[in-house]
């Protein structure tokens, strides 16, 4: 059974061979070279620095009434900027857990899919901003008389601004597994550990860390939010780069400013280079389609690979993980018995739907009793009045956003050089959280006398704009390069060529970015349409400002009716504009 | 023929519990928006220890759906599946699956992915390895345990699918259309030495169950070809292959024998067990209402190559010749047979005065030789053009005709029928068709 191997066995050889004889060099180095110590002392630190940092959220414990306090100096910001991102990396180990169980369990039951994901709809469309005061009060309830509290809270707020995403993309990936992948692991009985561990987790991996990179830039933003909040009349703050920040803004402290913008922007970089990048260079192995293309390089993980004290650490646990694998695999084995599981009989079908129905009723009989004794009709009014007013920004920012980043999101994205310069520029600026500039925009609107009405149109874009950018570019490169040599070769001019080309072209691409860009608008509106410099205030009339109002005076009602109402409209948006604009982009103007 | 038997599909319902596969009375119905599809009707099946047996069906035949039910990865909507007596709950355990598309796990090496199924059944490491290796062995791959898919050319993949499948020594060993996504030396040269071991004894299973479309493949490899038909999936019959092995292409009875399944699967109304009467009758009698989806450009071609070839060419080298599956070329023959501009005789295509005439015209000409063909052929056209004379505006939406046809055909195929009415009335320039507004419409006047 030879015949017909022989030349793929002579590549193959020869690519067996370069291993060999990297193997071989490897072996010739002294026994630790540079490498290893960078590694080695590279983790070292890291574990100290974790250490460290996490013993002070806990030894600082101090009942609510004593605010710890932050300091100016900038000496304090690498400690202060340690604490954030541990911050953010507990949050982002919280978002993964949730995605894996939540995810798997609405992909794996047709029952729990008909109630979760629906409800993952809705909790992606709730503004994250508008329920601090929910989730700080009751973490500071739970963990009465310490500082764990507001960690918490701000730890959860992080949490709700990653986790949906990446649920999505799980949920998503594990749906399209490819058909005769599952028959297969149905078929040879791999085990729901072996199933979990060979099949689903290795083909949702790249969405994961893609979608977890995003997700995770954008939680900067909530975490400069939620550090240094005023909930029920009380200033709360957790010493991080966020509240120094607010800090700064209460002293009106410019230079201050200027270097917690510097470190925020070291540890962006610093982040993507050590933590993200080697993460998407590691799952691009995890690609499904299996055929021979270039292996993705990356310098951490080129120094990772040839260090091999990594490797006889890894091979120190191999038999354990060995035994681990072998021992959930054997506890999670399929039984031989009935597989197919009961068929939905009509009378669960019936009971599904009547427990449904008495759902959305007893909802809405709470929302009435809710609008009728603890609001009032006019102040429903009033509220949805502001929503308006919120939409209306919401739709300006997206059209001038257009306007501008379109030409020049198109330019990037056809010229090589530019995108390879501009794109990592533009994921660095996308995950820059903008409420650290706000400062400076409301200098400006108070030297200019121009109103927030207006202004906190521009605090919006800061922070939502460069998803559209990103995207146009993507969709900018999407565009063959046939199309546009036929385009200008039949001659068209240049408003023809973007009529009958690029506009179809980054159409669907331009869908995506809006949608994304619509919904950090509105959740940034929460913390755009009230600012404050020193002791100046500036409101704007809107539902962010509304909700932010509530939340410092602690008026629950307004509060919940200012969440819902503004969950109601973005659902209501994403519903009847955004859903039918991507239909339409998937149905005519898919390119190929 | 005389080599040929036939069989008839359904035996004694007692022995079925004995066999080491066997289907009774299985249907499978999925539900859809428009109510429920029946995609397989009411099929019996047995597959005793020893044989090969292949499952040939044009597409729509439901026979990857019936491969799955046997494999007990889906459930019937009725009749139930027994493996070695016992009825099916859930995935058969003694069967074991190749794949169409090798369904391999990139991220694991080629030995990895030979011992899956070892480890699922809780086989100590040692021996899983050895028993991986043995049948990489066999199947060619031995110095390429450590290599990952990617590295693997498409015949090197499915080899691997192989491997996993013989490592676990299985009753029935399934295989899912297991070349077509190979090309064609490859494929062949699998086939053969798939061939070979089974001839030589030494097939790691009891039994296999091709499914295919590719009719010499069937005869080449089973013992009994059962021939499935389309709309709903039912078996139409089996046939018997009684050629020793190893067998030849150039055998003769293997050429009649894949003529006579040709002319046996372009004529989906023949019974399959009375070949004689078939073959007389030729296709011509038989005026289906339904209309093969094929291309008008794909039609004349076919026709400009036959015409070429003298006016008669036999089907399986017309096919190779153009290198595509049977099941590519078969609508384009049924068109062009079904406007009649070809006749189907004895596994011949043969072209006719007027194919001749379409085959050979400039432009202007051949759109109105086949508007003729169309309108004499084809009642529904005249429908369309009926409804559109009714109306004043002269414009019907597209929806209104997708109704009509809904009542004949599933809902999908109803859409997919207005599909190939829209471009071949387009063609014909008898009517226009607006795809932003879903209208037809009668050309202005001239």
């Amino acid at each position: 059974m030879a015949s017909g191997v022989e030349k793929q066995a002579d590549q193959l050889s020869t690519r067996i061979g370069e291993k060999a004889l990297l193997l071989t060099a490897g072996l010739r180095r002294t026994q630790f070279g540079l490498p290893d110590l960078a590694v080695g002392l590279g983790t070292l630190t890291l574990l100290y620095v974790i250490a460290r940092v996490g013993a002070e959220s806990l030894v600082h414990f101090a009942p609510p009434e004593v605010i710890p306090s932050v300091s100016l100096d900038p000496a304090n910001l690498p400690n202060y900027a340690a604490r954030s991102t541990l911050r953010m990396f507990i949050a982002l180990i919280c978002s993964i857990l949730f995605t894996l169980v939540y995810g798997y369990v609405a992909a794996r039951s047709r029952r729990a899919e008909k109630v979760l994901i629906p409800l993952l709809d809705i909790l992606q469309s709730v503004p994250v901003l508008g329920f601090l005061s929910v989730t700080v009060t009751g973490f500071i309830a739970l963990f009465r008389g310490s500082l764990l509290g507001l960690e918490a809270a701000a730890i959860f707020a992080i949490f709700t601004g990653q986790a949906w995403n990446m649920t999505f993309s799980f949920y998503q990936s594990l749906r399209t597994i490819p058909r005769e992948l599952d028959e297969m692991a149905r078929l040879y009985r791999l085990s729901s550990w072996e199933r979990f561990t060979r099949l689903e987790l290795p083909s949702s991996v790249i969405g994961l860390v893609w979608n977890g990179m995003m997700s995770f830039g954008g939680g900067w933003f909530f975490l400069a939010a939620s550090e240094a909040i005023s909930v029920l009349n009380r200033n709360y703050s957790l010493p991080g780069l966020g509240s120094y920040v607010a800090a700064a803004v209460a002293a009106k402290d410019m230079r201050a400013l200027g270097w917690a913008i510097l470190t925020m922007v070291i540890l962006i970089v610093a982040i993507d280079q050590f933590f993200w990048r080697p993460l998407v260079t590691i799952a691009d192995t995890y690609k499904l389609e299996s055929s021979a293309g270039e292996v993705a390089k990356f310098w951490v993980v080129d120094l990772w690979r040839s260090a091999r004290l990594a490797s006889y650490v890894l091979s120190a646990f191999e038999p354990l993980s060995r035994f681990l694998d072998r021992f959930l695999s054997r506890a999670t084995a399929v039984k031989a018995a009935s597989q197919f599981g009961s068929p939905v009989r009509k009378q669960q079908r019936l009971f599904d739907a009547l427990l449904m129905l008495a759902t959305v009723v007893a909802l809405l009989l709470a929302a009435a009793h809710f609008i009728l004794n603890e609001v009032s009709v006019s102040e429903v009014a009033h509220a949805f009045v502001l929503g308006a007013a919120t939409a209306g920004r919401v739709l300006v920012l997206i059209v001038l956003s257009t306007v501008i980043w379109t030409p020049v999101g198109v330019a990037i994205g056809f010229s090589p050089r530019l995108s390879r310069i501009l794109q990592p520029v533009v994921q660095v600026l996308a995950s820059f959280p903008a409420n650290f500039v706000f400062p400076f925009a409301t200098l400006m609107f108070l030297k200019l006398g121009v109103s927030l009405n207006w202004g906190s149109i521009l605090l919006m874009a800061l922070g939502s704009q460069w998803y559209l950018l990103f995207n146009i570019i993507g969709g900018a490169q999407g565009i063959p390069n046939d199309l546009r040599e036929m385009a200008a070769s039949i001659g068209l001019r240049r408003g023809k060529i973007w009529r009958a080309l690029i506009g179809p072209g980054v159409f669907a691409a331009w869908v995506t970015g809006a949608i994304t860009a619509s919904g950090g608008a509105w959740n940034a509106s929460i913390v755009s349409e009230l600012v404050s410099w020193g002791n100046t205030r500036l409101t704007a009339s809107g539902l962010g400002a509304y909700i932010a109002e509530a939340t410092a005076k602690g008026d629950w009602p307004r509060i919940v009716l200012g969440v819902s109402l503004m969950s109601i409209f973005v659902v209501a948006i994403n519903k009847f504009v955004w859903r039918r604009l991507y239909e339409l982009a998937e149905n005519k103007y898919r390119l190929g | 023929m005389a080599e040929i038997t036939a069989a008839a599909g359904s035996a004694a319902k007692q022995q079925y519990e004995t066999e080491i596969l066997a289907a009774e009375g299985v249907a499978k119905t999925f539900s859809v928006p428009a109510g429920e599809l029946t995609v397989l009707e009411d099929v019996s099946l047995r597959v005793g220890s020893g044989e090969v047996v292949a499952l040939l069906g044009r597409s729509g035949s439901g026979k990857s759906t019936l491969l799955r039910i046997l494999a007990g990865l889906i459930r019937p909507s009725r009749g139930q599946v027994f493996a070695s007596g016992r009825e099916l709950r859930g995935a058969n355990p003694g069967v074991a699956m190749v794949f169409q598309s090798f369904a391999l796990l990139p991220w694991l090496t080629v030995q990895e992915n030979a011992e899956l199924g070892l480890y699922a059944r809780g086989v100590g490491k040692a021996i899983a390895e050895e028993e991986a290796l043995q049948a990489l062995r066999m199947v060619g791959l031995e110095g390429f345990e450590g290599a990952y898919p990617r590295e693997l050319s498409g015949g090197m993949k499915q080899r691997v699918g192989f491997a996993r499948a013989f490592v676990m020594k299985p009753d029935v060993l399934m295989m899912d259309e297991p070349f077509s996504a190979l090309d064609v030396l490859t494929a062949e040269n699998l086939r053969g030495e798939i061939s070979d071991l089974w001839e030589a004894g030494k097939f790691p299973a009891k039994s296999i169950l091709l499914v295919t479309h590719n009719i010499e493949e069937a005869v080449l490899l089973s013992d009994r070809v059962v021939i499935l038909g389309a709309n709903p999936g039912r078996i139409r019959g089996e046939l018997r292959v009684d050629l020793t092995r190893p067998r030849n292409h150039k055998n003769p009875y293997f050429a009649a024998l894949v003529d006579y399944i040709y002319t046996v699967m372009v004529n989906p109304a023949a019974d399959v067990d009375q070949p004689s009467a078939v073959v007389a009758a030729g296709i011509a009698g038989s005026r289906r209402s339904q209309l093969p989806h094929a291309r008008v450009g794909g039609i004349s071609g076919l026709l400009e190559i036959i015409a070429d070839q003298g006016g008669r060419e036999d089907l399986p080298k017309l096919a190779e010749r153009l290198r595509l599956e049977i099941d590519e070329l078969l609508p384009t023959v049924d068109a062009a047979v079904l406007l009649g501009f070809a006749e189907i005789s004895q596994g011949d295509v043969i072209i006719t005065a007027v194919g001749k005439d379409f085959a050979t015209a400039d432009v202007e000409r051949s759109w109105q030789i086949f508007r003729k063909q169309l309108l004499d052929d084809v009642p529904f056209i005249s429908t369309i053009l009926e409804a559109l004379k009714q109306k004043q505006s002269g414009s019907v939406k597209r929806d209104f005709f997708v109704d009509i046809l809904d009542e004949h055909f599933s809902e999908s195929e109803a859409e997919q029928q207005m599909d190939t009415l829209i471009h071949w009335g387009r063609y014909a320039h008898l009517f226009e068709y607006d795809a932003d507004e879903e209208k037809l419409y009668l050309p202005e006047e001239e």
